[in-house]
């Protein structure tokens, strides 16, 4: 069985153009949204009071409401988490209240309301920890970053570095873009599947980068975009086959992983989808764009692979 | 050519087998026990208490599967946790106070497994349930603490050696000493500088006031911040064996936080409130002159209470407390002058004045120091008078063993928390929450890897089975690795199993894709397997390393779950390049690598473009050796043209990009050009 049939190269970096416009729009919308609407900072960052508690029965949400009013916290968000049994009661910092005691004394109330509330969940993240995971996860990001582009420019070439970190952070935005828009829950998992997706999908890019090296070799009179062009055609099939493999896995996720990896699942298949659309389109056009020549590449390296004995 | 050496298949079949072994006990599952552990290390855990335990149960006609003597402790293993709670409370009664008895979850693996050292994985407090607190210790408020004792101390050592000073301030991390004349103050900054190494001295003046500020220096704050948090460690580890849990997990987080995990704790309350809880530690006088016997009977003397030494003896205490436990700085275990195991203990200024009065007034009678803490009084020692003492500096010897001082040196340390602290972080997670989520994170990995088996062994055939039986190794060393690290599994890092799945096929896409594209490019199939290998090794390096580089810094950067996530990931990446090439590669040359003539890579059916003969694909530069050999052995079966294709190649190709050169679009002209320059070869080049 062979899925992809391509009788010749696509001639992807003709399409150059409308790409550079998809990414641009798109990325120009990322950060609006992500400047307008802000992401919903899960607990782990903004800090604060997560309970999650189940009922053996469909939850009574107004009463919990009710409940939590009585104990004077009206600005509580109380929502179905998953089943309509299970509930989710977020509650923003309170200065006068010790935190440890906040969970306790809600418990206590939704017990008293209610006897068959379960205690599910709790979290409380104190304001100093959100910042600092918040700096923390940013260092990451950076760290992630000058990372790949270090390893990509001693392995290749600074141009290639460039072009695929610049790919995937165009996928970093849009996810977060994705998160703005939606206003879903950005917690510190999210971050993981964005770091995750930022590492995994420079994979792309760099068996891409693999196969334009290659063809340099091997094509001593092709120009850089068909050069390009024959590269991605040829990584195409297995492009799609890994992404696919990776997706069903992150669909099992979605399926069974419930909720706390529901979001994680998420980020990744926006992470994935993307992340084949930026390596093809983004990150080859930005070598076009930089004008990456044969010399950039070969200069060190006489003939590596003469001696392979594999050469066809 | 695809073959390999003996001793790479062993290597193979050696981490099969030791992936099989240690990936075993995570399946047997676990059963609900009670732990027996001493509440001080002084009290030892021998055959006697594991005696004492079954007869107990066995008079209860409680049904055990196995009474344990490891480590230390003695454990309990119950069919259900019914059992184990009615144990519980009944080993609770029995044993009395000496010994922490809690609920415990015992894994199921057999004996011998057990004794190679393959423990199944540590499950996360997300997976099994309990509580993680971090802790911040308020080091403004130790700080100040101190300064507080220190200017006690400085104004003390001022009046003993008659330098007079104007007044002494306490600023915000400073001491401000004043004195009249510069004289004085020079003085007193040498005699000062003699007695508190640990603090800094500068001059400052302001107006015909000389003063001397003191601070403390920084690397004794800095050993005071260490001291403190280890001190607080000290403490609740104390506390914590009160809750009587099997596990817990106290550490040191950071300069000044510390991490208290206590798995399967649901009562959050009471953990916080013994957390949270001041402990007094006071010297009073023992009461010896009044009659026990009758104070046992139940009639106290009025002005005194009767306690417990620790041993049992019974004991009767003045109310009147003579010395608090603020006055302690210090308590240490060692030995005395005549090689006896002993404690010393360290007062400070003021301390040391009440103590020596004490001691002169109490000479031949017995003191008794006191662990308070909420509704539990502890004598902790008792001690005869012997002498006055004076300097500050006491030693409690006699009638102990190096163990017991241990215990006491730290009883007194734990009188007090040395400095208050905050909760920060509060993660907890009930049990029916953690059996969901070990369900969850399992039944992902499971659908998702049946997914991933099953795509990829259609599409691959042959080499597609033996990519998956590459993955499912990759799964097995993967957590036979977590298990030997005796790793902590979170649901983050279930997910990240999950994810390896997804991404370890990855590599193997890589290979297959390879090979197939060599066998389109004409080479023969022990040939295309080889360069398949070969060719894609580099690039499932290079992409690897780049995963490699996110999940490092995840570890770096990230805390509690999400560093569990970047170690499986990590983990997962080496294995995955372990299996993928090499352990693939080992499979496919066991099955096909001794075949002369193997005339059909069964990697699914193989499509050639039209246009095979002529595509750039086909490297020019080939040797001649191999295009030799390429063309006795080509598929010939798939490719009608094959024959001559890779002989044709190398001029073929020049052609084409001649061509290209001239034209603007490629792809869709030299199609027809190219066939029509094969004719004429050399005049187009």
């Amino acid at each position: 069985m062979e899925l992809f049939r391509f009788n010749r190269d696509i001639p992807f970096m003709s399409w150059r153009k409308t790409g550079a416009v998809i990414s641009i729009t798109t990325f120009i919308l990322s950060v609006f949204f992500i400047s307008t609407k802000g992401l919903n900072l899960g607990v782990d960052f903004t800090g604060g009071t997560v309970l999650e508690v189940g009922y053996t029965q469909t939850a009574d949400l107004p009463r919990i409401r009710s409940v939590l009013a009585e104990l004077e916290m009206p600005d509580a968000s109380v929502q179905n988490f998953g089943t309509s049994r299970d509930v989710l009661i977020r509650l923003p910092i309170r200065a006068e209240l010790s935190s440890a005691q906040l969970s306790e004394t809600v418990l206590a109330a939704l017990k008293q309301a209610d006897s068959t509330v379960e205690m599910r969940r709790v979290e409380f993240v104190g304001p100093q920890v959100g910042q600092e995971l918040l700096e923390n996860g940013a260092l990451a990001l950076l760290f992630v970053s000058l990372g790949i582009v270090a390893y990509l420019a001693m392995r290749f070439e600074w141009k290639f570095g460039v072009a695929g970190i610049i790919a995937n952070l165009h996928d970093v935005v849009i996810i977060v873009g994705f998160f703005a828009f939606f206003q879903w829950e950005f917690s510190l998992t999210v971050l993981a599947a964005v770091l995750a997706i930022l590492g995994y999908s420079v994979n792309e890019s760099v068996v891409i980068f693999d196969r334009i090296r290659e063809n340099f070799r091997k094509q001593r009179k092709s120009n850089l975009v068909q050069v390009i062009d024959n590269a991605i055609t040829l990584t195409m099939s297995r492009t799609i086959i890994t992404h696919g493999s990776t997706q069903m896995v992150v669909i099992a996720m979605l399926l069974f992983g419930g909720e706390v990896l529901y979001y994680f699942a998420l980020a990744l298949t926006i992470g994935i989808l993307f992340g084949i659309y930026s390596s093809i389109m983004v990150g080859s056009s930005i070598l076009v764009l930089l004008g990456v020549k044969r010399e950039d590449l070969l200069k060190p390296e006489k003939k590596p692979l003469e001696n392979d004995g594999a050469v066809v | 050519m695809n073959r390999y050496a003996l001793w790479q298949y062993l290597i193979i079949a050696v981490s099969l087998l030791l992936g099989l072994l240690y990936t075993l006990p995570n399946f047997y599952g676990e059963s609900p026990a009670v732990q027996i552990s001493p509440l001080r290390v002084s009290v030892s855990t021998d055959t006697a208490l594991m005696q004492r335990v079954e007869d107990a149960i066995k008079q209860a006609n409680l049904e055990t599967t196995g009474v344990y003597l490891e480590e230390g402790s003695v454990k309990v293993r119950f069919v259900d946790t019914d059992t184990q709670i009615k144990a519980k409370d009944l080993l609770e009664t029995a044993l009395g106070n000496d010994y922490i008895i809690a609920l415990n979850l015992l894994p199921n693996s057999p004996q011998w497994l057990t004794s190679l050292g393959a423990l199944p994985m540590y499950l996360g407090l997300d997976l099994r349930g309990g509580v993680h607190f971090m802790l911040a210790v308020d080091m403004e408020g130790a700080l100040d603490k101190s300064l507080d004792r220190y200017s006690a101390d400085i104004r003390g050592t001022l009046r003993e050696k008659k330098i007079t000073y104007a007044g002494l301030e306490k600023q915000a991390k400073k001491l401000i000493i004043k004195f009249r004349d510069a004289e004085t103050r020079g003085q007193a900054e040498a005699e000062l500088k003699n007695s508190f190494t640990d603090l800094g001295f500068s001059y400052e003046d302001a107006g015909n006031r000389y003063h001397l500020v003191a601070a403390i220096k920084p690397d004794a704050q800095l050993r005071m911040q260490d001291a403190t948090v280890i001190q607080n460690i000290t403490t609740l580890r104390n506390r914590v064996n009160e809750l009587g849990v099997a596990e817990p997990i106290i550490q040191k987080a950071g300069s000044d936080r510390v991490i208290v995990q206590l798995p399967g704790v649901q009562d959050t309350a009471k953990a916080k409130e013994i957390l949270g809880r001041t402990a007094t530690l006071e010297v009073r006088m023992v009461d010896d002159e009044q009659d026990l016997d009758s104070a046992i009977r139940g009639r106290v003397p009025f002005g005194t209470e009767l306690y417990e030494e620790r041993g049992g003896i019974p004991i009767l205490v003045k109310k009147q407390v003579l010395l608090t436990g603020e006055r302690i700085t210090d308590a240490q275990p060692g030995f005395d002058k005549d090689n006896q195991p002993a404690v010393h203990i360290s007062l400070d200024n003021n301390g040391s004045r009440i103590f020596k009065q004490l001691t002169r007034d109490n000479v031949g009678r017995r003191m008794a120091i006191l662990l308070i803490e909420k509704n539990h009084t502890e004598v902790v020692t008792a001690p005869v008078i012997r002498e006055e003492i004076g300097g500050g500096r006491v030693q409690i010897s006699g009638r102990m063993t190096s163990m017991e001082a241990r215990d006491v040196a730290l009883l007194l340390r734990a009188g007090a928390l040395a400095a208050p602290m905050d909760i920060i972080e509060e993660r907890t997670v009930g049990p029916s929450l953690g059996a969901d989520n070990i369900a969850r994170g399992f039944n992902s990995t499971l659908y998702g890897f049946l997914a991933v088996a099953i795509f990829i062994a259609v599409y691959y055939t042959a080499f597609g089975v033996i990519s998956v039986l590459a993955l499912g190794l990759n799964l097995l060393l993967l957590v036979g690795l977590l298990s030997i690290m005796q790793a902590t599994l979170t649901l983050p890092g279930m997910a990240a199993l999950a994810l390896t799945v997804g991404m370890a096929i990855d590599a193997n896409v890589l290979i297959n894709e390879r090979i197939r594209d060599e066998l389109r490019g004409g080479l023969s199939p022990q040939l295309a397997i080889h360069a398949g290998y070969e060719r894609a090794f580099g690039t499932i390096l290079d992409s690897n390393i780049t995963t490699l580089i996110a999940g490092i810094a995840l570890f770096a950067f990230g805390s509690g779950p999400v560093k569990g996530f970047a170690v499986v990931l990590c983990l997962g990446i080496l294995t995955s390049v372990f299996t993928a090439i090499f352990v693939s590669r080992g499979m496919v040359n066991l099955m096909y690598g001794g075949k002369r003539k193997l005339d059909y890579v069964p990697i699914g059916k193989i499509w050639i473009p039209d246009n095979q003969a002529n595509q750039k694909t086909i490297a020019p530069d080939v040797n001649s050796n191999d295009k030799a050999k390429a063309a006795d052995s080509a598929d010939v079966s798939e490719k009608p043209d094959a024959g001559q294709a890779p002989v044709t190649s190398s001029e073929s190709n020049q052609v084409g990009d001649a061509v290209v050169q001239s034209g603007e679009k490629p792809a869709a002209k030299t199609k027809s050009k190219r066939k029509s320059a094969e004719g004429n070869k050399p005049s187009r080049s």
